[in-house]
């Protein structure tokens, strides 16, 4: 492929036009052999996000590799080591713009240290595009994939069917890998799956429509990117939670009570005269102002940081959570979870960390390993310890009471790391099952 | 929603988001760590950030200085700027300076004109050391740079300041891991996020003032490295380059011996706005010959303890 072929007018102006616009953060899951630096590459050149030295660097290197004309897959790759070795070694931040949305993407590679990587990228993704290889099918790796997504709480998955140019554009061989993705999706926890036959490489329903499947009637990769549902997490539904991540002090001669607490508000909406409960101490009280640098707010909403002045006068510090009185969060010093274990050395019994959970960091010893389960199709079964990479259920004990919420419910109450009180290192990403009915684990059981 | 709020949308506008997060970080670091300061250069970043600090303490003041690595051989204008803004916070400034590290023998001087580009880690190291600070926050943004592109929002420095792209912490959710020992550190970036474009229009959206030379103006500059440079002491026309005064605006802002202008009519954030969104260059490829050394240049200086 040369420069030349590769459309630029895409129907997608520059980003000058963007006035008032969402953000959508989505993850790319897929490995270099399914064409997901060149689809990364191309949603790029595409949207105009790539810009002419860019692609006179990427040009030269494609040279000296010996490709002909541009190699879409090196605008992806970042560090020498990466570039010299071909590979990817950790997750990556990619941005561009339409006139309806902003992009963030996390690009995350489909080698060694895979789960942890995807992990990473998906635990702030709220959609998540699986790319699977038109020749290939569906194999172990997409299942991982979806499987993982659905864990971290992803509810949206767009599966882009890639290389449609090497099976002929063939309808059959797309419909074969829906099918069999939606029949394994069916066990999963996700909302929407959007099956889209795509030639990253030609540029074939990725962001211009195809001339060559006319028998695909749907949008476009692009074209679905920038109607997906963004803020419709579960999050949003629920009861208010706001972490107070700082306190803002009186000033010399101000009352006890203008005291404000500050921090991004993780669940529900927020507004003055709201009843609200102090957590983990259970004293109620009530929100009288909801205020920003730019003044007060009437309402506010995820993921809005504010700052919030109560009608008593309360002991409320950092690692408090101030949530909505009608639906709190529930308090506990024992938490059953899904980890991912990150550390190097093996999640024991036993074992001591610092957990950061919200803006609380506490003391926590491990209590069990209750199982381990399969990243390719979520089941469960008994383990006494997880490896680096591994997913499995612990029991985990906290010095400090916490106030939590099911990660189903919410990614932010329900959420937590461990960190090696040694070596600082982060060792486990956590996912909190439901207090009362177990939710997350009921999936994992599946 | 209820009868006409004031504010407060359903759904955030992009950059509301992007102001929130970085807002977020902004606490997180001053809440978990003993000794922040904000990197300030007087770059439109850097003013950025401190309109940031300015929503997530105000009233209060900030809980941390603002400190600026003066390689010697900044824009006087930039320098003005920079007091200035700093003295109408109200908040306390320190400068390391690069020439202080050459008197001190820290480091070498390469030379009148040569780019003090990397001196400037060697400066910034040392104050981290004297200062004993354990996070620096800067305006460093991965759309960038491809290295940039990997950093980590809290991105972890050793004892030697070192960044190792192979060792990062995972990073999930917003669950930032700040925790260092004595002489370790943390950066912290909360543009993370944000495009160039993103800068600019949040620059337009909250009045900010920026230094004169972001905008269009009359300046007399040689061509050099496909980048037009400012004649002036430091940077001399070399033998055989012919001053011409053109009209031009910078991109950035930096050390004036490795920033370079680009030709612009814009003499307006609407205009700037307008003249990046369809700019073919990406801005350090456009104005900085430290990038340009080779494909891996900023991830070695990184590695080195640069910004």
């Amino acid at each position: 492929m040369t420069a030349a072929d590769l459309s630029t007018d895409a129907g997608v102006s520059t980003a000058a036009e963007v006035s008032t616009t969402s953000l959508l953060r989505l993850a790319t899951a897929g490995s270099v052999d399914d064409g997901k630096s060149t689809l990364i590459g191309r949603l790029l050149y595409d949207s105009s996000a790539l810009f002419d030295d860019q692609l006179e660097a990427v040009a030269a290197s494609s040279r000296k590799r010996g490709h002909d004309g541009i190699d879409l897959s090196l605008f992806t790759d970042g560090l020498r080591a990466e570039r010299e070795q071909g590979i990817t070694i950790d997750v990556a931040y990619r941005y561009f713009a339409t006139p309806r949305r902003s992009f963030v993407i996390a690009d995350t590679p489909g080698h060694a240290q895979y789960t942890r990587n995807m992990v990473t990228g998906a635990s702030t993704a709220e959609l998540a595009v699986i790319l699977v290889d038109a020749q290939g099918g569906l194999t172990e790796q997409s299942r991982r994939h979806a499987c993982v997504a659905s864990l971290l709480g992803i509810r949206q998955v767009v599966l882009a069917v890639n290389k449609m140019d090497l099976v002929g554009f063939s309808e059959t061989a797309f419909d074969e890998i829906v099918d069999a993705f939606l029949t394994f999706a069916a066990g999963l926890d996700l909302r929407t799956v959007t099956p889209v036959p795509i030639s990253a490489l030609l540029g074939d329903n990725v962001v211009e429509p195809s001339t060559a499947m006319p028998w695909y009637g749907g949008p476009t990769l692009l074209g679905h990117l920038e109607q997906a549902a963004v803020g419709a997490a579960p999050d949003r539904q629920g009861g208010a939670r706001l972490p107070v991540q700082w306190v803002h002090r009186p000033g010399p001669g101000q009352p006890r009570g203008s005291r404000g607490y500050s921090g991004m508000l993780a669940g529900g909406v927020l507004r003055p005269g709201d009843e609200v409960v102090v957590l983990p101490s259970g004293t109620r009280t009530r929100i009288v102002a909801v205020e920003t640098f730019d003044g007060p707010l009437e309402e506010a909403t995820p993921p809005r940081s504010v700052t919030v002045r109560l009608a008593d006068d309360l002991d409320v510090g950092r690692g408090d959570l101030i949530a909505a009185a009608a639906a709190p969060a529930a308090v506990t010093r024992d938490l059953e979870a899904v980890v991912c274990w990150l550390g190097d050395r093996p999640a024991q019994p036993g074992g001591r960390y610092l957990l950061k959970h919200t803006t609380r960091t506490t003391r926590a010893v491990l209590r069990e390993v209750v199982s381990a389960i399969d990243v390719n199709s979520l089941v469960a079964s008994p383990a006494a310890a997880l490896a680096a990479n591994d997913l499995g259920v612990v029991k985990v004990s906290t010095a400090d009471a916490l106030a939590v919420d099911a990660y189903a419910d919410n990614r932010t109450t329900g959420s937590f790391i461990l960190i090696d009180e040694a070596t600082h290192a982060t060792v486990a990403a956590g996912m909190i099952a439901a207090a009362a009915d177990a939710e997350v684990l009921d999936l994992t059981a599946r | 929603m209820s009868a006409a709020p004031a504010s407060g949308p359903a759904v955030l506008d992009h950059l509301d988001v992007l102001e929130s997060h970085a807002v977020f970080v902004l606490r997180e670091v001053a809440a978990e760590l003993e000794r922040p300061v904000l990197l300030f250069s007087g770059g439109k970043d850097s003013v950025v950030l401190l309109r940031l600090a300015e929503k997530a303490f105000r009233p209060g003041r900030f809980p941390f200085p603002v400190m600026h690595i003066d390689t010697g051989h900044n824009f006087p204008e930039v320098l003005a700027f920079r007091d200035k803004r700093v003295a109408e916070l109200g908040e306390e400034l320190i400068v390391a300076s690069v020439q202080d590290a050459i008197d001190r023998g820290l480091v070498a001087d390469p030379g009148p004109g040569a780019s003090r580009n990397r001196l400037q880690s060697a400066t910034l190291l040392d104050a981290v050391a004297t200062h004993r600070f354990d996070a620096c926050i800067g305006g460093a943004r991965r759309d960038e740079d491809k290295a940039r592109a990997k950093e980590r929002i809290l991105s972890f420095r050793d004892e030697f300041g070192q960044w190792d792209p192979r060792r990062q912490r995972p990073e999930l959710w917003q669950l930032y891991n700040g925790r260092v020992k004595p002489g370790e550190h943390v950066r912290a970036f909360p543009l993370s996020d944000w495009t160039e474009l993103d800068v600019w229009r949040y620059v337009e959206r909250e009045g900010l003032e920026l230094p004169s030379l972001y905008y269009s103006h009359r300046r007399t500059v040689v061509a050099r490295d496909r980048m037009l440079v400012a004649v002036g002491p430091f940077t001399p026309a070399r033998p055989g380059e012919e001053p011409v005064e053109r009209v031009v605006r910078y991109r950035t802002v930096g050390d004036m011996t490795c920033t370079g202008a680009v030709a612009s009519e814009a003499t307006t954030v609407a205009d700037v706005i307008a003249e990046v969104a369809t700019s073919r260059l990406t801005e350090r490829g456009a104005t900085r010959a430290d990038d340009r050394f080779s494909e891996a240049a900023m991830e070695d200086r990184k590695r080195e303890g640069y910004f």
